[in-house]
């Protein structure tokens, strides 16, 4: 079926809008396109309305969302050449569940000398795999009945529950011709809020991945739901890797599917691809999100700051554990640090699995 | 006044006007819209910016029955939908042990099954639905999709005309995209420096246009500062009424305004922050 060439038109717009990383559904541009009809469409500006109506842009966007559509219905200059430098592609999304990306990204892997140092340095680490084992073992006691828990939406049956369930009380006593013989109670049930580890693997924070990586593993097999992301220069999950029980296989699978190893730092942009894809940005929904890094960020540091803030808008608890707290004498003096200061609920000690153990034991607490 | 009259979002906007409410462009046009693809509509905005206000007047305007279902953390399919009504129940089957126990008149109605069963359309507001669960969201979207709710006692109940439904959202969290993408969206901001005199004069008529316009100009200074809540449209009004009783003819605005500043700002922190720099901003507004 061919389109008017009107509307034609208002649909290249929509896919004008999401090429720039904005994201809306289909059933979004019928709306729009019902919309402008519905307007009219008289002049330009009610086109814009409706558009701003229907294909929402988040609030802290919409000065951008204008300057596209300006440039799609003003400049056709703008459209012959769609932005060379979207942020997805600053940052490129690294994941085992989505096969398209894998055949050239693992090839670069093979060409850079760098990646294949990393995975030498790594194995070479893993001699003292046991070496922090009675802090893994502190965890793994304490962590499924002190790490927090959010209420269920639904009851179920228990003795001891806290209200009545009066649906199920009803039934027991109508089977009984309105004897009370005994009331059910009910309670609501408590699961793990889900836990969403960002792990900074840039050369500067090279002493402390192998912990980060074998506290994240162990964490994975010990809560309902763990995620873990690595970021450097760019941005991979490494959910699937960790799942191996063992633990030496699990870091080996993990130390071949990022390939940014000890690499520059590029935390803002590879941030901003993991709130940009909606598929992501979706496991922080009340969760616990657990920055391991020391946030040193080159150059320029707004990228980062909008990154956080808008994860912060969407988890329970956002706190930035990083090595440097572990001298006393730390305070977040890097811009990066203090601009972001404001969004965290804490910023503690990420020196050794010990700390990180300390950490998460208390978590329970802040709910 | 029925909604069939509303042939464009100038008309809207005249009906709301008739009913002491002054909307943007943006926000009539979103209503228009929302009306006439029979979506629902997601206002967000700061608090104070007249999220429910709009709700309210809609409803008056088009003449339809406002019912409201306030979200709070932890709300259930219990507070929002229906409940038994266990204790008539209970003494029903015990003088009756063949007592029909899932008549009508065990049925607590809450918000959603009662703007179902409506027999006319009605308005459902959900207010403040960032402050619910996520489940609850979830549990949403069955709803306002199908708008119709299941009963196991009763079987399914549809509405026999879907109600227009206002959701209103503070943004303390990001709403799902499922239940963005359903809706008609506009985002209220602070109005422009113009509609906010007028807003005031309409919502409180004893206020002369020369305070009006300094509350504005103070009110606007305010919301530059880094505040944790910064004035709304709300606590304009209220510091514009406030500084009349204050002023009694005497003269002195800018003692009036100083002395009302608690209806404005209200958070001692806040109060730190605006005091230094309080008696420029009132020199600045009323002078202008």
């Amino acid at each position: 079926m061919k389109l008017p060439q009107a509307a034609a038109l208002l649909v290249d717009f929509t896919r004008f809008v999401r090429r720039h990383g904005f994201a809306f559904a289909h059933e979004q541009v019928v709306m729009f396109l019902g919309a402008v009809r519905l307007l009219g469409p008289r002049d330009i500006e009610s086109i814009r309305r409706a558009a701003h109506a229907t294909l929402p842009p988040p609030p802290d966007r919409q000065t951008e969302f204008d300057a596209l559509f300006h440039a799609f219905f003003f400049e056709e200059a703008a459209l012959a050449s769609p932005a060379q430098s979207l942020p997805e592609e600053d940052a490129p999304v690294k994941d085992r569940g989505r096969g398209q990306n894998d055949p050239p990204e693992l090839g670069e892997a093979n060409n850079s000398g760098k990646a294949a140092t990393a995975k030498e340095s790594l194995s070479l680490r893993q001699f003292d795999i046991h070496a922090d084992d009675a802090a893994i073992g502190r965890l793994k006691k304490n962590a499924p009945a002190t790490l927090p828990r959010r209420l269920g939406f639904r009851k179920v049956s228990d003795k001891k529950g806290q209200s009545l369930d009066l649906r199920r009380s009803m039934r027991r006593i109508v089977e009984h011709d309105g004897d009370i013989i005994r009331l059910m109670r009910a309670r609501r049930r408590k699961l793990h809020r889900p836990v969403v580890l960002l792990i900074d693997v840039s050369g500067s924070m090279k002493a402390q991945t192998q912990d980060y990586l074998r506290y994240a593993h162990a964490l994975t097999h010990l809560a309902d739901k763990v995620e873990t992301f690595t970021f450097g220069t760019r941005l991979t999950r490494i959910t699937n890797s960790l799942q191996h029980r063992h633990p030496a296989k699990a870091l080996e699978c993990a130390s071949a599917q990022v390939n940014d190893w000890d690499g520059g730092t590029r935390i803002g942009a590879a941030l901003g691809t993991f709130i940009g894809n909606p598929r992501y940005a979706s496991l922080l929904r009340g969760a616990v999100v657990l920055f391991l890094s020391d946030g040193l960020e080159r150059g320029g540091h707004d990228l980062m700051r909008e990154a956080v803030q808008r994860i912060k808008h969407r988890a329970w608890y956002l706190a930035w554990l990083t090595p440097l707290a572990a001298d006393a004498r730390f305070r977040p003096e890097t811009a990066a640090l203090k601009d972001i200061l404001v969004h965290l609920d804490r910023l503690g000690n990420g020196s050794s699995i010990a700390s990180l153990v300390d950490h998460t034991l208390t978590l329970g607490s802040q709910s | 006044m029925s909604e069939g009259a509303i042939a464009s979002p100038e008309i809207l906007a005249q009906r709301l006007e008739r009913e002491l409410y002054l909307s943007g462009e943006e926000l009539s046009t979103a209503v228009f819209l929302a009306l006439k693809l029979g979506k629902p509509l997601l206002l967000e905005g700061m608090p104070g910016v007249g999220k429910t206000e709009a709700a309210k007047a809609l409803s008056a305007a088009l003449g339809l029955n406002l019912i409201r279902l306030q979200c709070y953390e932890g709300i259930d399919a219990g507070h929002a939908l229906y409940e038994w009504n266990y204790a008539r129940q209970l003494l029903s089957l015990r003088q009756d042990s063949n007592a029909d126990l899932y008549a009508d008149e065990f049925l607590i109605e809450r918000p959603l099954l009662k703007a179902l069963k409506e027999p006319t359309r009605t308005l459902l507001l959900i207010d403040e639905i960032d402050r619910a669960d996520h489940e609850f969201e979830a549990f949403l979207l069955e709803f306002l999709s199908d708008f119709q709710i299941s009963i196991p006692e009763r079987g399914t109940l549809k509405a026999a005309s879907p109600p227009f439904v206002i959701l209103t959202s503070n943004r303390t969290r990001d709403l799902h995209e499922a239940l963005r993408r359903r809706c008609v969206y506009n985002w209220i901001a602070y109005p422009d420096a113009e509609r906010e005199a007028r807003i005031i004069m309409l919502r409180a008529p004893q206020v002369v246009e020369s305070t009006a316009r300094a509350v504005v100009n103070a009110v606007n200074g305010l919301r530059r500062l880094p505040l944790a809540k910064a004035p709304g449209i709300s606590e304009a009004i209220e510091w514009a009424s406030a500084a009349s009783l204050l002023e009694k003819g005497t003269g002195r605005w800018p003692e009036a305004f100083r002395r009302s500043i608690g209806v404005a700002v209200k958070d001692e922190e806040d109060l730190g922050l605006v005091r230094p720099e309080l008696d420029a901003l009132l020199a600045r507004a009323c002078g202008s």
